[in-house]
């Protein structure tokens, strides 16, 4: 069963992780966006962890709902509403249990993702962070590992492919031979999983 | 890589100050990151949002002022602004008439005003949003996230600002700022990548031969890269790239805008060519404006905007604007 601190370490990994990570996503942001991904995402998830630590919300769901709630404060551009948005459906889907199983957070998890495609119109294969996301899903229900190995997998697959949505688009057949960025932090997000869980 | 500031993390909110010291006829909210003309909300008349990432000065605080915006909301360099920005600049221009959003089509800029148009709703302020999408560079839009806002973005905020200024309701200042962004086309080149504080060297790599055609801007490259061209040969080519769209009946403004490290000297002299070519292909032009306007941090380069505009339109342009950025007839 995972109850509100399993979460709450989520965020602060993942925080961390995006930390530590900052400067290879701006890298890889700055051949097809804008060079700024891995500074608003170190801005958001340190605000996360700040307001965790403050407010500190008893279930699973009000965790994951606060912190999207502050990514949206805090991230803007498409990343704020994209990632809050998939954190606080996922909390929204947990309801107010006090725990819960990790089959109904893979079912949360999955209708978060469903949100964040329905907000950013993106499809798999479209090369953002749906190419991690939708596979991580899926192989949930297996392990925590083998989701981060699937988010791994599907953020390393979007390097051949044309963007289709975000800034990336504007390139054309340029965006091909680039990681996505932001398939790249969501593959953070999902391996912070198996840390949180100390797998 | 050199620059004037103290560190990346601060490069907004000190920029907020400093513009507060120099304009005190602007509210200033450095801490919640709004700009506010001082008389808001005006009674009866329709407040006007718009915003964006930071870097492009004067855009969008700069355009705040009486005769066009009714606020501003700075996100981050390049980066969008978050809801919360937007709700706040909302509720402090509302008198009662309405909002209208102005929102260039960028990803992040379309989710955070959407985001914050609902929220605005619940408190029951009433929005109307223009997307501003411009820019003749993005062709194959069914497969891009569709045409990028640029230089047509002060065209919107200066005739729909003049529109609400004369005390117009809200469905006419919407519509006219829709007429306006379908009415005009740009076509942006650099000559070298920009600066983000944040990565503190250039955001892509341009040879010192070669420039990026069909640029937007914030610092991404353009569509094509082509070794470097006089003066003359991009007028013709960012002309030519718009009419291929626009296909003017009427009298056009013209909008030769500075990408930010381009000195005036050179922008007159691309002035001169567009104006030429205009000429050759018999489009008559109503009024010029040189500068750097919509900006991207110290990248070299510029862009043309043509805006075609009927008579009201032309004298909504003409009437009287007080802003940083932009001011005549006061």
């Amino acid at each position: 069963m995972l109850d509100a601190d399993f979460f709450r370490r989520w965020m602060t990994v993942t925080a961390a992780s995006v930390d530590r990570e900052a400067e290879r996503l701006t890298d890889l942001d700055s051949p097809i966006g804008d060079a700024d991904h891995g500074s608003n995402l170190k801005r958001g998830f340190t605000a996360v962890v700040a307001t965790l630590e403050k407010e500190a919300p008893d279930t699973p769901g009000a965790v994951l709902m606060l912190a999207g709630r502050q990514l949206i404060s805090t991230v803007g551009g498409a990343s704020g509403p994209l990632y809050g948005t998939l954190l606080r459906r996922t909390g929204k889907a947990l309801g107010d249990a006090a725990e819960v199983t990790e089959e109904q957070f893979a079912d949360a998890l999955r209708a978060g993702v469903d949100a964040v495609m329905a907000l950013g119109g993106a499809a798999p294969g479209d090369k953002t962070m749906i190419d991690a996301l939708v596979p991580a899903v899926d192989a949930l229900s297996g392990s925590f590992a083998a989701a981060r190995a699937a988010a791994e997998e599907g953020a390393a697959a979007t390097i051949p492919l044309q963007a289709r949505k975000g800034r990336a688009s504007y390139l054309g057949e340029r965006s091909i031979g680039h990681q996505d960025p932001g398939a790249t932090s969501s593959a953070l997000l999902i391996a912070a999983l198996e840390e949180a869980a100390g797998e | 890589m050199k620059m004037l500031i103290n560190v990346a993390e601060t490069v907004v909110a000190d920029a907020l100050r400093g513009m507060a010291a120099a304009h005190p006829e602007l509210t200033v909210d450095v801490e919640n990151r709004v700009i506010v003309r001082r008389d808001a909300p005006v009674a009866g008349r329709v407040g006007l949002v718009s915003g964006g990432g930071s870097g492009h000065e004067p855009l969008h605080g700069g355009f705040v002022g009486p005769g066009m915006l009714s606020a501003a909301c700075p996100g981050e360099v390049f980066t969008s602004p978050v809801p919360d920005q937007m709700l706040r600049a909302a509720a402090a221009v509302n008198s009662g008439a309405g909002v209208l959003f102005i929102v260039k089509n960028y990803t992040g800029d379309v989710l955070n005003f959407d985001m914050a148009a609902e929220l605005a709703e619940d408190e029951g302020i009433r929005i109307a949003k223009v997307l501003v999408n411009d820019d003749v560079a993005v062709t194959d839009s069914l497969y891009t996230a569709g045409r990028r806002g640029t230089g047509a973005t002060l065209y919107v905020e200066k005739i729909a600002g003049a529109a609400a200024e004369e005390g117009a309701p809200l469905e006419r200042v919407e519509a006219l700022a829709r007429q306006v962004n379908e009415s005009s086309r740009s076509f942006g080149v650099a000559l070298s990548a920009c600066t983000t504080p944040a990565k503190g060297s250039p955001t892509f790599d341009l040879p010192p031969g070669e420039l990026e055609l069909g640029v937007g801007i914030h610092g991404e490259p353009g569509r094509e890269r082509r070794a470097m061209m006089t003066s003359r040969e991009i007028a013709d080519f960012s002309v030519q790239a718009i009419l291929e769209d626009l296909d003017p009946r009427n009298p056009v403004l013209v909008l030769v805008n500075g990408m930010g490290a381009t000195p005036l000297l050179e922008l007159y002299g691309f002035n001169a060519e567009v104006q030429r070519v205009l000429t050759e292909r018999g489009v008559v032009v109503a009024h010029t404006l040189v500068g750097n306007y919509v900006t991207s941090l110290d990248m070299a380069g510029a862009s043309v905007t043509l805006c075609q505009v009927d008579e009201e339109l032309l004298r909504l342009w003409n009437a009287p604007v007080k802003t940083p950025g932009l001011r005549w007839g006061v």
